[in-house]
């Protein structure tokens, strides 16, 4: 209906001396979904742990479907559900039984909450594994049931803090199912995610955050503009040919190639038309004898991101509770625990 | 306001269902906080018995003394895992979860205090079946054995409160246990649980004269066996009201600004 979902204004959080978030403005429309997208340390999980009523800030107001998540934490907590980073679910109950104590506390009855729970173990691909307790679950199947037990009272919305951080891809592609699956149903979605895949395949709108600030919002394509689209990388069959190699693709015109963290490998931007850059690309190298062992087109990084945006490789600076491994760009950089 | 308390009361139970649900599937804890327990019963009967018997009062066995005492030790050295069992549950994120939904802010700690609470009086029964064994006897009848359990069921009530404290400003599992142990180590040796208090130096007799440990020892010991109930009975009641007085809102309120 147009109506907003989220609304926070210049929401400030500390810890310590640590500047955890440094006046976040965040606005999220419902029934849409808004990526949070950024390193660790930028500040996401503490964002979303303020909305969920588990921080209160040190400044600013923030509320959901406009009741204070400070003032009318209560009252927000009966229209929100919590997918954390690190799944929040009881190992030593079976997966049934989690859902069925998490059902009972959302205070459904008894027989409701054994039916919701027997309804959600189906829906996500975890009925043979009901009976047996959560500690004996793969990441995958944690996840799904963490979730899961975000969704027994059918919350209008819904957080989700790295939801797929660990997860290898076809779990990860099970998580996205339900998510678009949901916002189809109507839930209003704020995702954290480390990549910008992510953000792009689910949300509809993305903010940028680093370093406990929004540094940009918009939609996917335009932040990808904002990198310039497609790039180019060319790994060098010899790291001695790097200096010509630049020379070359220099040529090109579409700006001086950014080496990467290997020496034998660099890239450029390719705004418009990347095939056609391909191939004069590979003209060129040829015609310099330049021998390469691989080249293509790829689509930005969130380093790439934070590289234009910043003008600095992204950081994981350690503000707050979200401390973790760098570089974002790694799938493993955050583990669930055991 | 009574419906707000029914929820209260539901969402406690629902918590506690969980936490003993916990207990039964960690044999290792089961097996350790019954097998200790019996232990101690044995060894300190067998051990020190011969000894101290000397210093009891007439026509008094040690493991008539000792008993009623056991059952304080064991219930005061458990509270401390009332907040080992917090932390762990901070660590894994399930508090946070439980943070964010619309139930009663008490029901987690009234949960896992509550669910101790059985645990406790599961131990004390055991315990006294073993005493049994080796020649314990209630004497004063059933109701005063009955008392005398719920005596120390109920100090060790008011006794997880102070480590549902604990449990909340403790970083991880470890210091909770540590803390936990350093605390209660010196309350229940300096006191009428192993030994009469005027066998001690008398420093620390007016240390242990005053302990809410020896009262309740006494308590629990003058209605298994005999002697004055009321005096000792009244200060266990009071240190059981004071405490819950001051730590059950100490503890709402810490656990609802938990960052």
């Amino acid at each position: 209906m147009g109506s907003t979902a989220v609304e926070a204004e210049g929401i400030v959080k500390r810890f310590g001396s640590t500047v955890a978030l440094d006046g976040v403005d965040l606005t999220v429309e419902e029934g849409t979904v808004m990526g949070l997208l950024g390193p660790n340390g930028a500040g996401k999980t503490t964002m979303v742990r303020v909305l969920a009523t588990l921080l209160r800030p040190d400044e600013g107001s923030a509320s959901v479907f406009g009741r204070d998540v400070v003032s009318q934490a209560s009252e927000v907590r009966e229209l929100i559900a919590l997918t954390g980073q690190f799944a929040a679910i009881d190992e030593l109950l079976t997966g049934r039984e989690n859902l069925r104590m998490f059902g009972q506390l959302f205070r459904l009855d008894r027989r409701e909450a054994l039916r919701r729970a027997d309804d959600l173990l189906e829906r996500f691909d975890l009925a043979d594994a009901g009976d047996r307790l959560a500690r004996t679950y793969s990441g995958g199947m944690r996840r799904r049931l963490d979730l899961a037990s975000s969704l027994l009272t059918r919350p209008p919305m819904l957080f989700l803090d790295e939801p797929t951080t660990g997860l290898d891809p076809r779990s990860r592609n099970q998580i996205w199912e339900i998510a678009r699956e949901l916002v189809r149903e109507g839930t209003t979605l704020l995702l954290t995610t480390q990549y910008l895949e992510e953000a792009d395949q689910l949300a509809e709108r993305i903010a940028v955050i680093d370093h406990g600030r929004v540094i940009a919002e918009g939609t996917g394509d335009e932040l990808k503009d904002s990198v310039g689209g497609q790039m180019i990388f060319v790994r060098l069959a010899n790291p001695w040919d790097r200096e010509r190699a630049i020379e070359s693709l220099t040529r090109l015109g579409c700006g001086t190639p950014e080496p990467s963290e290997l020496e034998r490998e660099l890239t450029l931007p390719a705004p418009q038309d990347g095939i056609a850059m391909i191939e004069r690309a590979a003209h060129a190298l040829r015609e310099a004898s330049i021998a390469v062992s691989d080249l293509g087109l790829r689509r930005p990084t969130l380093d790439d991101v934070f590289l234009t945006l910043t003008g600095a490789p992204a950081t994981a600076d350690g503000a707050g509770p979200e401390t973790g491994e760098h570089p974002a760009t790694e799938p493993e950089a955050a583990e669930v625990p055991r | 306001m009574v419906a707000q308390l029914a929820w209260t009361l539901r969402d406690g139970y629902v918590v506690s269902v969980r936490n003993m649900r916990h207990f039964l599937r960690q044999p290792q804890l089961l097996l350790f906080s019954t097998i200790q327990p019996i232990m101690f019963v044995l060894l300190f009967s067998y051990v020190f018995g011969g000894a101290i018997s000397g210093s009891l009062p007439e026509g008094v066995s040690y493991k008539d003394f000792l008993l009623p005492g056991i059952f304080v030790q064991s219930t005061a050295f458990r509270a401390t895992q009332t907040a080992i069992g917090l932390s762990e549950d901070m660590k894994r994120g399930v508090i946070d979860r439980f943070r964010s939904m619309p139930m009663a802010r008490s029901a987690v700690l009234a949960g896992r205090t509550l669910a101790d609470l059985v645990r406790t009086l599961f131990v004390i029964v055991l315990m006294t079946v073993v005493g049994y064994a080796i020649g314990f006897r209630f004497q004063e009848g059933p109701f005063e054995a009955v008392a005398s359990i719920l005596v120390v069921a109920a100090f060790g009530f008011a006794l997880s409160w102070i480590f549902v404290y604990v449990g909340l400003i403790a970083k991880g599992p470890e210091a909770a246990q540590s803390a936990g142990f350093v605390a209660i180590f010196p309350l229940v040796f300096a006191s009428s649980i192993f030994v009469p208090v005027d066998t001690m130096p008398s420093w620390l007799q007016s240390i242990a004269n005053v302990s809410p440990v020896t009262a309740t020892a006494d308590a629990a010991r003058a209605l298994a066996i005999g002697g004055d109930v009321w005096s000792p009975l009244w200060q266990v009641l009071a240190w059981v009201t004071g405490i819950l007085l001051v730590f059950v809102p100490l503890c709402v309120r810490k656990y609802r600004r938990l960052q």
